[in-house]
């Protein structure tokens, strides 16, 4: 009976390790994006995505390096998809980090549209990383970052 | 009265993947900025735009303050048949327009 205890317990604390180095792992991750990310832009995209798990890659995001006027910034996303009836891209989320909201576009759509990209011009406030977030038909959400510098801002500047 | 510039293809084989692209004249007002007495500026954007082919809805956008003034989207559609292609923009202040593009699918 001892002998037994003494076993479940050994048996408890390797179950305990495991899962601390686990909880660790999963902590480490989590954590990396939300660093180089501001925390507004992370919650926006968490009310988009709920608990669901982000991937990079799929997404190509196209806008440029070096910005010379922030008040209209040409934006390209397309994601990679075959666009059939049960294959398809069911929205693209586009965020950013410094403008005085997190939000930049979504656009929805369905297997009619035969190519996933959208294509506009936006307004960036600051040298910032800018996320394009595809939601597919069949639940899983891709991304895809670029890093924007920018020299002349906009949205905040006076008439 | 807000001017629009649609461009659709007239024509187009049936199953193409046709490019639409949408320009609307409108200010997008931030709602961030303050003019020279340090009055802030309201905010006065296009928030919805919807297109739909013979009445069914292909494609649908939020807007949101960081789209740039005159908002101009592109996307693309597969080309069923012969119609037309309808746009609506609904905005801040009772903003609306609409637009509407015919095309021919052989």
């Amino acid at each position: 009976m001892v002998k037994s205890n003494r076993k479940n317990a050994a048996r408890r604390m390797s179950r305990r390790q495991l899962l601390g180095a686990v909880a660790g792992v999963v902590a480490a991750i989590r954590v990396a994006p939300a660093r180089a990310t501001p925390a507004s832009m992370q919650e926006a995209i968490r009310n988009v995505v709920g608990e669901a798990q982000v991937t990079k890659g799929k997404v190509h995001l196209d806008v440029p390096v070096l910005v010379d006027n922030g008040n209209t910034v040409p934006l390209s996303i397309e994601v990679e998809s075959p666009m059939t009836a049960t294959d398809y891209v069911k929205a693209i989320h586009v965020f950013n980090e410094l403008n005085p909201l997190p939000n930049v576009i979504s656009v929805h759509l369905g297997p009619r549209a035969g190519r996933a990209k959208v294509s506009t011009r936006f307004r960036l406030a600051d040298t910032q990383t800018v996320v394009a977030i595809a939601e597919m038909s069949d639940g899983t959400f891709w991304s895809a970052s670029a890093d924007v510098v920018v020299t002349l801002q906009a949205c905040l500047e006076t008439l | 009265m807000a001017r629009t510039l649609i461009n659709v293809p007239k024509t187009a084989k049936r199953g193409d993947v046709i490019e639409i692209k949408t320009l609307i004249s409108h200010i997008m007002e931030t709602g961030f900025r303050h003019d020279s007495v340090g009055k802030k500026v309201p905010r006065n954007i296009i928030a919805y735009f919807t297109c739909t082919y013979n009445g069914e809805e292909i494609f649908r956008a939020d807007l949101f303050p960081a789209i740039a003034a005159n908002p101009f989207i592109t996307f693309f559609t597969v080309a069923t048949e012969s119609g037309t292609i309808a746009f609506e923009w609904e905005g801040d202040n009772g903003f609306h327009e609409t637009a509407s593009a015919t095309i021919t699918v052989e």
